[in-house]
């Protein structure tokens, strides 16, 4: 291995425009052997361009990368990255979904070749996933476009860390746990550890602090295009993290004194049972009230968010839905933000039946405005956008339409911590106003804003909690039950 | 800066379109020694108008996103030509009822195609092209290959041309705006352009998808029979095999005139650029004087590269 003591890379000055806007200002970064390095900022400060920019997907406007071994490269790119040995696994997932398993694991490796090919990329694949992730219940011939976005990842996750030919020094997870459910999330960063404890590097970007906090060697923070702090993980506290990224820190305990439960006899707004076949305990939401559906990822939450959102009309009910999973179910890439924003209020929109275009950018304007959408203009592209304020976007969609009831599908992706707050704040005014919420989420902090709270296990719901009952322990209790 | 010009001319691929159909125009009366160029244009004229109407609807299908598209149209048109011809047998009193009776026919293929697609889960190109078997037989039988002349006011309409412009093409230029506008401006538009860039994101945004579908469809084969209608008068009477040519030319008007074939972006002045061009490239190769088989690899290679500039669209 390389002397530890020499970066793997170091960067130069680099500077990132898109036309006007000044992604990168400047960075200077070094990534040394064996570390874990954390990378936070808010939405927009610029991290996924900075990896891109490792990976080889972009070519930085001016600056320096500087490989070590001579390899000063000016026109770095994507060959040249994997030729150093730098793998990522980005938020959006890079997996073809009408292939399977192995063959996508083919595809990075065009080292395996021959007759014998696919057992071999069976082997590798698999061999990563049962090290990383044990019983992670993925088939190596499962099609990826049959599998949960949660499943999705750990393919990615697994194909990152496997080896054929040419070394791995660097992994770069781009936002890896953001659908990952806690346990799977824990078992991604003890693998994270070992690999950099035999050397390897990695860089790992997350909005929750608490993982970053534990797993990382030291922390870099970037704001606007550049980074403003880097010290070793263990001189930060959540506290001084967030307040490095230029947000207040919100006391969770502000939420603590919990509304007492709407719940009277009288009878539910909406109800729905999970799986129609085995009823069990159904999900009951009454007007004014913030659901949140628990449980390990994968176990029918999604599914039943969508069965209830098919049913609008059944019950009578305006219902808007903000995707988690942004690029199948959220964005139009063609449009521009407004657009976006627009589609679910259309028909509030209309003058004389065509679409009022005013009216329309007002809306988009009044939404930037509100939710913190960084950009200079809502008529751009949507895919202009960072993922966290793409994900922005599709809030603004659903809290802009005319809906009484609002379904969300775990949509904290890739949204940083201010943020976060901000939205949480929105769902609390909006409940107030009589709007109902359904809410998914893998994250344990976010159901503390519910007023009750169903854990899922296999497709049906396992526990039925209020606000008073609801304790970590008894989350996972009752998403782990019948593992025994 | 040119950057920036290059830019905006990307955005408007339907330019293309108007550049080519200039380019063989222009060669055209070079070659004739600038013999008929207004005649030539004015021709080209009557005939695109008709590739235009069934293009919009095409434009709309293909609009609906990857392994959309409408096959049934030629089919539909001597349907709904040789129906409706039967029904008014050459009285001006009944071009108004034929007229809707074109129009219904269309909606009939319509709902049936869409039957065959939602109902039995037919992937579209297989069912709208199984369906123009029956509907083309059902002309067939119907009309029993007989040639019935078109009502007089009919066939003057749909020849008449003013200072050299077509009537027609008068009366189709504003329906021709209307559904650019529809396009962009309704619920209706939106939804098919959500629908075509991700359909599953437009489900959860609240687009009524199937609905949608059906509606474009249905709208495809109206537009058919529309066609089917006004050609039967352009032409002298409804033939069997009056829709031939439009099978490609619907396709080729909405792709050349800059519509993305993988769905979600649409272009209607292209259309009319686009029809253009296909007949003025016709007319330049048989000017030519060059051989048949010449003019078919010219006019493959042609649209070919047309297509390719005008496909520069970029995401």
């Amino acid at each position: 291995m390389n002397d530890m003591s020499r970066p793997i890379v170091k960067l130069n000055s680099v500077e990132k425009n898109f036309g006007a806007v000044r992604a990168l200002d400047g960075v200077d970064l070094d990534i040394l052997p064996g570390e874990c390095l954390g990378l936070v900022g808010h939405n927009g400060a610029g991290k996924s361009t900075l990896m891109n920019i490792l990976a080889g997907i972009q070519t930085p406007t001016s600056g320096i990368l500087d490989f070590g071994d001579g390899g000063t490269s000016t026109n770095h790119n994507v060959s040249e990255a994997r030729r150093q040995g730098i793998r990522c696994v980005f938020q959006e997932l890079s997996l073809c979904p009408n292939l399977t398993v192995t063959e996508n694991a083919r595809i990075q490796h065009p080292g395996i070749k021959g007759w014998n090919w696919r057992a071999r990329a069976r082997e590798l694949i698999l061999g990563h996933l049962d090290e990383i992730f044990p019983n992670h219940g993925i088939s190596a011939d499962d099609l990826v476009g049959d599998l949960s976005i949660a499943k999705r990842q750990m393919v990615e996750i697994a194909r990152a860390f496997s080896i054929v030919d040419s070394d791995i020094r660097l992994v770069i997870l781009d936002e890896p746990t953001s659908s990952l459910d806690a346990t799977i999330a824990d078992q991604l960063m003890a693998h994270v550890r070992r690999f950099t404890g035999a050397g390897g590097s990695c860089v790992l970007i997350s909005h929750l602090l608490e993982e970053i906090l534990t797993t990382s060697d030291r922390i870099i923070v970037m704001r606007d295009g550049d980074v403003v702090d880097s010290r070793p993980a263990q001189d930060f506290s959540r506290q001084t993290l967030v307040e490095t990224m230029g947000s207040v820190a919100k006391d969770l305990h502000e939420f603590d004194q919990n509304t007492d439960s709407k719940r009277s006899e009288e009878t539910p707004y909406l109800s729905i049972y999970p799986t129609e076949a085995h009823r069990g305990i159904s999900l009951n939401a009454h007007k004014g009230e913030i659901v949140g559906l628990a449980g390990l990822s994968g176990h029918g939450q999604t599914d039943t968010l969508v069965r209830i959102y098919d049913r609008r009309k059944q019950y009578g009910i305006e219902m808007a839905f903000v995707a988690g999973d942004r690029q199948s179910d959220g964005v139009f890439p063609l449009w521009t933000i407004g657009q976006n924003i627009s589609i679910s209020s259309i028909r509030n929109l209309l003058n004389l039946g065509l679409l009022d275009l005013k009216r329309e950018h007002e809306l988009a304007e009044e939404w930037r405005d509100k939710i913190a959408i960084r950009t200079p203009d809502v008529n751009h592209n949507i895919l202009s956008l960072s993922g966290g304020n793409q994900q922005k976007a599709l809030f603004a969609r659903a809290f802009g339409s005319p809906a009484d009831t609002i379904l969300m599908d775990d949509p904290m992706r890739g949204v940083d911590i201010g943020t976060k707050q901000e939205v949480y704040e929105m769902i609390r005014a909006e409940a107030a106003t009589g709007r109902t919420f359904i809410w998914y989420t893998t994250e344990m902090d976010e159901l503390k804003h519910c007023d009750h709270v169903y854990v899922f296990r296999n497709g049906q719901i396992a526990a039925d909690l209020s606000s008073q009952e609801l304790t970590e322990q008894k989350v996972l209790h009752a998403s782990f039950e019948e593992a025994s | 800066m040119t950057h920036s010009a290059l830019m905006k001319l990307s955005e408007k691929p339907w330019l293309w379109a108007f550049i080519g159909a200039t380019c063989v125009w222009i060669a055209t009366i070079i070659f004739t020694g600038g013999q008929g160029a207004g005649e030539i244009l004015s021709a080209a004229l009557s005939f695109g108008t008709f590739s235009v109407i069934v293009g919009i609807g095409q434009m709309y299908v293909i609009t609906l996103g990857p392994g959309n598209v409408d096959l049934s149209i030629p089919a539909t048109m001597t349907f709904a030509g040789v129906v409706s011809m039967k029904i008014i047998d050459s009285q001006n009193s009944m071009i108004l009822t034929g007229l809707l009776i074109a129009l219904a026919c269309g909606a009939a293929v319509g709902v049936f195609n869409y039957g065959l697609i939602r109902l039995l889960r037919i992937p579209p190109i297989i069912a709208t092209l199984s369906s123009s078997f029956l509907v083309q037989s059902s002309a067939i039988a119907y009309g029993r290959g007989l040639k019935i002349k078109p009502p007089p006011l009919l066939a003057d309409f749909s020849t008449t041309k003013i200072l050299g412009v077509p009537l027609l093409a008068i009366c189709v230029m504003p329906l021709a705006a209307f559904m650019g506008l529809v396009l962009h401006r309704t619920v209706y538009g939106k939804s098919v352009l959500a629908i075509g860039q991700n359909p599953r994101a437009a489900k959860l945004a609240g687009v009524r998808v199937d609905f949608i579908r059906f509606a474009t469809y249905v709208l495809s084969a109206v537009l058919a029979g529309f066609c089917g209608y006004v050609l039967s008068g352009f032409s002298g009477g409804a033939s069997l095999n009056m829709g031939a040519e439009y099978l490609l030319a619907s396709i080729a008007v909405v792709v050349i005139g800059g519509t993305s074939v993988a769905g979600g972006y649409s272009n209607l002045p292209g259309l009319w650029g686009a029809s253009l061009f296909m007949f003025l490239l016709v007319t330049m190769l048989n000017t030519f004087g060059l051989s048949a088989g010449v003019r078919l690899i010219l006019t493959g290679a042609i649209i070919v590269g047309v297509i390719v500039l005008a496909g520069g669209r970029k995401n």
